[in-house]
């Protein structure tokens, strides 16, 4: 925490300003803020659809120092992380960032996150959900320090085909080097600035990890070489289309937290989020593995689907049925996607639906000048990412 | 000479000529496609002129592809990716602006900066034009009816027209018979008072049009230019990522992908007709495709004047060939350019800059650059559509460089009646660069290349008679069943086999993919098969 989150009177503020905000509130024109944990973020700064276009088609900005940060140190600091998480965080070597999930002992997900192996044995956790108890607990009899920084690393997202060219410029020379999910530190301001190839839009991008005092400079560093690069700055909206196109899950909004869940069928296993690759019953134990293996057994109870649904009215919220007859599910996240020009959807189904050739649909309310209308729409499910350009993967990356 | 038989030629690899190849490829046909010129694309083509710069040295932005299109022949697995670029302003001559933007408080606080009830006539502006909208978006995947047909078919699309106009309600009814017929400036005036507001708008209704601000028939334009959308957003314009070629890119590869093949430096002499039916092409170096099945991609002018024999085809409908409206009356630029011009009037950092921007004062002063075009000169003072693309997309110049398109209204197919000559061309050019360097004092030590296109090259290059950039005016008399002749809307040529799928067909040019699409479905619905192109999303 912040001292001044921490005093008597910290009530007197309620929400915070990022380090970056001296600059994200000159340009968010728009005026539009939310709340993300402590901290207020820009909804959208100039126009949405704009934004949403840069991340695309030559890159945008997204404040991310919100995001819960969990500094793991000590002896035991892999042997912990491989208890707590389902997959083999050993295969995570230094320099390198992996996608997890972790689980309670019921194998229901309570959150997913990036454990970031820094430098040897020196792991960060990121996540959307705190999780200072959790790890607390599952560290006991564990030689590992475990501290939350979220307020002392600050971050930003910077994505879309041009991230990389706009990074050489600033001084991270090498950076194209970098393949997906791996690491670079790069002198920056006098201190040093660590980048990391991850992203949740789907696209070429990085985020950026700093310490506070540098994070005007770094901002003014982005924008200034990145003018020539389309750069732009942009707000959750925009983010939350490319990350659905890209087929990311978000906590609260595609699967309920276990730990916060107060009805038990509201969890969901990795199965059950089609994150099966993310369990590893190979290596030691872990929490969760026996309900894990006992789920693999038995079957799951749900399946996360992707759906490309008919038509041009997203279906938020919308449910789904076989053959029009019979409720089977329900949309978790829906937009129409510009970049695969398509109606996607992730939904949460009962088993056994959500194969290939299931006859689903989606029941679809939308309101044009105060009327509801009702459309049912045909789903196809599809694997993967809605929209995944090869320059994602592309390494060295490229210049746009 | 060799000669292999298809099931269908399509003579044109425009982006109409592609799209319904790819339909007909999909079906199960054996589709050939025939280019003249080296590469693809017709008028959506992107172009290394200059070294290291791309031009969409034709059409140079994007709205009215049809998205129902985009999504079903997979256009984005292709590669096609469409970004929106937002502002867009008009600088007059005394160095004021009206700027375009999104959030609708701030646009009627810019008009109010001109006339504070013109801030409020905005919403009714804006209200009527998106009716009209509308109304017209479901009619551009389908194919017009023939009013004077009693085939159920007809009846039946005549029916749906009817309700749809109903639907509208009386008011609006009388208001729609008003507004095709109208002048862009009488349209301006039920609603605005400020001149540059009125010829701010007015823009949208003469590109590309032989027709003045004052002229009838221009209030239809304005909407073609509107009744687009990027995602949804009606009304917006974006850049195809990569150019324009990138559209034709696209289409040729989800063309490809179901089997078709196309062939480039292949430009067709005649269509042969044998027993009144179309037996296939023949190529000006002798060559020789067979099929039952000709589609062209051409003009209606050129498909009939240039690809058939007088002798084939009945004398009235040939003089309707010969006399099917397709004036001359834009012209181009493309220029490279070593930096970011200013224009004094914004300033640097001006968000506006990154949409079409326009040197304009009043109608008037419109109507001026018609006259010239009407005495057989180009506009003293043209009407510029101008655009730097690489400020918003990174792939088409090298960085920090950028290149500007340059759309120009009035320029006449023949100058006093003669063809164009090199000097007229070099004259037609500084008047262009002269007006822009009026109001950017560093543009002109920023050139670095200039293509300078007038119908002359317009037509010899791309193929469209006199530079028509919509393959025929949009006047009534050319639109719905009158497209492109009264009669022959249904995409069926007065030959049996032969169809017409380019934009001089219904609903006519922008990039909409529509026509090409639109004649797949009666080509296949004569071959007894099923329709493959989707429906038009309904939006109310």
């Amino acid at each position: 925490m912040k001292p001044e989150m921490l005093v008597k009177e910290h009530y007197r503020t309620a929400v915070y300003q990022t380090p970056f905000h001296p600059r994200t509130s000159q340009l968010n024109v728009l005026n539009e803020w939310h709340r993300w944990k402590d901290y207020t973020i820009a909804d959208a700064y100039f126009d949405e659809a704009l934004e949403y276009a840069a991340i695309r088609n030559a890159c945008a900005v997204f404040d991310l120092t919100p995001m819960t940060k969990h500094r793991i140190t000590g002896p035991d600091a892999l042997a912990f992380l491989n208890r707590l998480i389902t997959r083999d965080i050993a295969k995570i070597k230094p320099g390198r960032v992996g996608y997890c999930v972790w689980c309670d002992d019921g194998g229901k997900v309570i959150d997913d996150g990036t454990v970031f192996h820094m430098r040897p044995g020196d792991y960060r956790l990121c996540s959307q959900e705190r999780q200072l108890d959790w790890l607390t607990r599952s560290a006991y009899g564990f030689d590992v320090s475990i501290v939350e920084d979220t307020h002392d690393v600050c971050g930003v997202a910077l994505q879309g085909p041009t991230s990389c060219a706009v990074l050489k410029g600033i001084g991270c020379s090498g950076v194209e080097k970098l393949s997906p999910f791996a690491i670079g530190w790069y002198p920056f301001a006098g201190g040093e600035l660590m980048v990391s190839r991850t992203g949740y839009t789907g696209d070429l991008g990085y985020e950026l990890w700093i310490d506070p005092e540098r994070a005007v400079a770094l901002w003014d560093a982005l924008f200034c070489v990145g003018a020539a690069h389309g750069i732009r700055p942009m707000g959750t909206h925009a983010l939350e289309v490319s990350r659905i196109e890209a087929g990311f899950i978000q906590a609260q909004v595609d699967f309920m937290p276990a730990d916060q869940a107060i009805h038990q069928d509201r969890a969901r296993s990795p199965f059950e989020l089609d994150l099966g690759r993310l369990v590893d019953f190979s290596k030691p134990n872990f929490n969760g593995r026996r309900a894990l293996l006992e789920e693999q057994k038995r079957g799951s109870r749900y399946r996360l689907v992707r759906l490309d649904i008919e038509g041009n009215k997203p279906a938020r919220s919308a449910y789904i049925y076989d053959r029009k007859r019979t409720v089977v599910g329900t949309v978790t996240s829906a937009e129409w996607s510009p970049s695969a020009k398509a109606n996607i959807a992730l939904a949460s189904l009962q088993m056994p639906w959500g194969l290939p050739d299931d006859e689903l649909w989606a029941e679809i309310y939308y309101q044009r000048e105060l009327k509801w209308s009702k459309v049912m729409a045909r789903c196809r499910v599809v694997p993967g990412a809605f929209y995944d350009p090869p320059r994602r993967r592309a390494t060295p990356a490229a210049d746009f | 000479m060799g000669a292999a038989n298809y099931d269908a030629i399509v003579v044109g690899a425009g982006h109409n000529g592609l799209t319904n190849a790819a339909y007909l490829a999909r079906a199960g046909l054996k589709v050939l496609v025939l280019e003249r010129n080296p590469w693809i694309g017709g008028a959506a083509v992107s172009r290394e002129i200059e070294k290291g710069w791309i031009y969409s040295n034709c059409s140079y932005v994007c709205s009215l592809l049809r998205p129902e299109i985009f999504r079903d022949l997979e256009l984005a697995r292709h590669g096609l990716q469409i970004v929106p670029y937002g502002g867009g302003v008009s600088i007059t001559s005394t160095g004021d602006i009206l700027g375009n933007y999104t959030d609708h408080d701030v646009q009627r606080r810019e008009f109010a900066r001109h006339s504070p009830r013109d801030g409020d006539s905005y919403q009714r502006y804006s209200t009527d034009v998106m009716r009209q909208c509308k109304f017209i978006r479901p009619l551009l995947l389908r194919t017009p009816p023939d009013p004077t047909s009693l085939k159920p078919r007809d009846i039946r699309e005549m029916l749906f027209l009817s309700k749809e106009f109903r639907k509208l309600g009386e008011r609006v009814i009388y208001d729609t018979i008003r507004f095709y017929t109208m002048s862009i400036a009488d349209f301006m005036n039920e609603y605005f008072e400020s001149d540059l507001i009125k010829a701010h708008l007015s823009g949208s209704g003469i590109i590309g049009t032989a027709l003045g601000v004052y002229s009838p028939g221009t209030a239809y334009v304005l909407l073609h230019h509107y009744m687009g959308d990027v995602d949804g957003s009606i009304g917006s314009w974006g850049f195809a990522r990569g150019g324009m070629g990138s559209v034709s890119k696209a289409l040729a590869a989800a063309f490809t992908a179901h089997g078709g093949e196309i062939v480039t430096d292949a430009p067709v002499d005649r269509v042969i007709v044998r027993h009144g039916k179309v037996s296939g092409v023949a190529l000006t170096n002798g060559n020789e495709y067979h099929a039952k099945i000709v589609v062209s991609n051409l003009d209606p002018k050129r498909t009939f004047t240039k690809l058939f024999s007088e002798k084939d085809i009945g004398a009235s409908f040939m003089k309707r060939a010969r006399n099917f409206k397709i004036r001359g009356s834009s012209g181009k630029l493309n220029i490279a350019l070593d930096g970011l011009p200013v224009f004094t009037a914004l300033g640097e950092n001006n968000p506006l800059r990154f949409g079409d921007m326009h040197f304009l004062d009043s109608l008037e002063k419109m109507e001026h650059a018609y006259d010239d075009w009407k005495s057989g000169t180009w506009s003293k003072e043209p009407y510029l559509d101008l655009l730097m693309p690489s400020m918003t997309d990174p792939t088409m110049t090298p960085t920090g460089k950028h290149w500007m398109s340059v759309f120009v209204q009035y320029v006449p197919a023949q100058i006093h009646g003669r063809d164009w000559t090199d000097a007229d061309r070099e004259a037609f050019k500084n008047t262009v660069l002269d007006q822009i360097a009026r109001y950017s004092p560093n543009f002109k030590s920023l050139i670095r290349h200039v293509e300078v296109r007038t119908p002359r090259e317009i037509e010899n290059e791309v193929g469209l008679t006199e530079g028509n950039i919509f393959q025929g005016e949009l006047t009534m008399d050319q639109l719905m069943f009158n497209r492109p002749f009264p009669g022959f809307a249904q995409y069926r040529g007065p030959v049996g086999g032969f169809y017409m799928c380019g934009s001089g067909t219904h609903p006519g040019g922008g990039v909409m993919a529509a026509p090409g699409a639109n004649a797949a479905r009666e080509i296949l619905m004569d071959l007894r098969r099923p329709n493959p192109v989707p429906e038009g999303w309904r939006d109310d």
